[in-house]
């Protein structure tokens, strides 16, 4: 991580920064994982994750995640989580129809289990959360390009 | 019944602030105040006394859930929400640098 | 008695977002709205619909403060206030009325018409494997609502690159000449 002392906020919001950034990204994996099991999903998930960079360049400043996630990819990684909701979709026209769940369901209350549904989560998360990062960078770099002018 | 007056009352103070505020913040405000009675108003509609949270327990047979549909519903919604807000929230940026002001006249008085 | 309370603190918080003069107050007193709608969700059992209020609701201020801060400005208040406000009531009033009517017709609060979910609820978890029924619903029983909703995301995403994009190179150097 870039410990640049100008940009970004005091020492004592870098440092609890630094701690929990983590913890926050570990739980919005964890949401999406159980969706199908408890409460959350992939909307839930996806706006954690796109949080906790949002976090990450709240406190530290914006070069920390454009360096990291610059604007193109995260439209990339969004068209890509579109599309892999989609062809989850058609994965069903093998068993007849669209959306249908052919996979197989497994036993209640267990981690793999509910055939599709775990793999549509990970796409809508994909989709929701980059998307949302994508539309906040584009805001920041927005302020950006207008102070250099 | 109450609950549901309580729900238009919240309703059409988001109104309210759509047609009669004059600046372009105040005004998204209201159509964000307008969208949360909206959501709050179907998971009214799909509440049960007494009833469960739509997800099952281990080794119970339970019987009296909500309703999970005007949830599921919401559940969408409440995204597509934020999505409308920031496209609302963006042009308004757009609009304060073209013409310095949130003013709607203004900006309306203000043409090229 | 708790959902009564709730609501009228909302109602309490949506007039003081509309009505305060600073831009800043007015968009926190928005997210007090937000985050008692999430206590709300909460009362009603809807666990989902509370972590999505909740998380939703922090980054809806995040990018609304980001767009307010410094950009205060005094209204004026010109002519015609009192009709523009008394026509603005009249009409609020005359859409409470009738909706007033429209909300008798409408089942009790507490007991719903449960016609299609008593299939969803009986058949759920043995046909889709989901526990969570609301993920069963948005994600196996109407996955085309999901589908619309990741569109309309799309569009939204894509308008807002292109609304917030910046100027090319070529109209720079125009302006520059």
């Amino acid at each position: 991580m870039i410990d640049n002392s100008k940009t970004g906020m005091s020492l004592i919001v870098k440092t609890i920064t630094r701690l929990t950034v983590g913890l926050i990204l570990l739980f919005g994996i964890y949401i999406v994982l159980h969706g199908h099991l408890s409460p959350g999903g992939g909307f839930a998930g996806g706006v954690i994750i796109a949080l906790s960079f949002v976090h990450l360049m709240l406190a530290f400043g914006k070069e920390v995640v454009t360096s990291k996630i610059s604007k193109n990819l995260a439209s990339n990684l969004e068209s890509i989580g579109a599309l892999m909701f989609l062809s989850i979709a058609a994965i069903g026209f093998f068993g007849g129809s669209f959306f249908l769940n052919i996979l197989k369901k497994g036993e209640p209350f267990e981690l793999f289990s509910a055939g599709t549904i775990p793999l549509s989560n990970l796409a809508i998360s994909l989709k929701v959360g980059i998307g949302l990062l994508a539309i906040f960078l584009a805001l920041v770099i927005l302020e950006g390009a207008k102070k250099e002018r | 019944m109450s609950l549901y007056l309580l729900c238009l009352t919240l309703f059409c103070i988001g109104l309210y602030g759509v047609l009669r505020k004059r600046n372009i913040v105040k005004i998204i405000i209201g159509l964000a105040i307008i969208e949360y009675s909206i959501n709050l108003f179907f998971v009214l509609l799909g509440y049960r006394f007494h009833g469960r949270a739509p997800i099952d327990a281990q080794d119970q047979n339970i019987l009296n859930m909500v309703d999970p549909l005007p949830q599921a519903l919401v559940l969408t919604s409440i995204v597509i929400g934020l999505g409308v807000t920031a496209l609302l929230i963006s042009i308004a940026i757009r609009l304060y640098e073209k013409y310095g002001t949130f003013d709607i006249t203004k900006i309306r008085r203000l043409k090229g | 008695m708790e959902l009564h309370i709730l609501l009228l603190f909302m109602i309490f918080a949506a007039i003081i977002a509309i009505e305060v003069k600073d831009l800043l107050s007015s968009v926190v007193a928005m997210g007090t709205v937000g985050f008692a709608l999430c206590v709300a969700f909460l009362i009603l059992k809807a666990p989902d619909l509370a972590i999505t209020q909740l998380v939703v609701e922090i980054l809806c201020l995040i990018i609304l403060i980001r767009a307010t801060i410094n950009k205060d400005l005094p209204l004026v208040i010109e002519g015609r206030w009192i009709f523009n406000t008394v026509s603005t009531l009249v009409f609020i009033a005359a859409f409470l009325f009738f909706g007033y009517q429209a909300l008798k017709e409408l089942p009790a609060f507490g007991e719903p018409l449960m016609h299609v979910v008593k299939k969803y609820l009986e058949e759920g978890t043995t046909s889709t494997g989901a526990v969570n029924l609301v993920t069963a619903v948005i994600l196996d029983f109407r996955a085309y609502d999901t589908l619309g909703e990741a569109t309309v995301l799309f569009a939204s995403v894509i308008g807002i690159m292109a609304v917030l994009r910046s100027p090319g190179r070529k109209k720079i150097e125009e302006k520059e000449k």
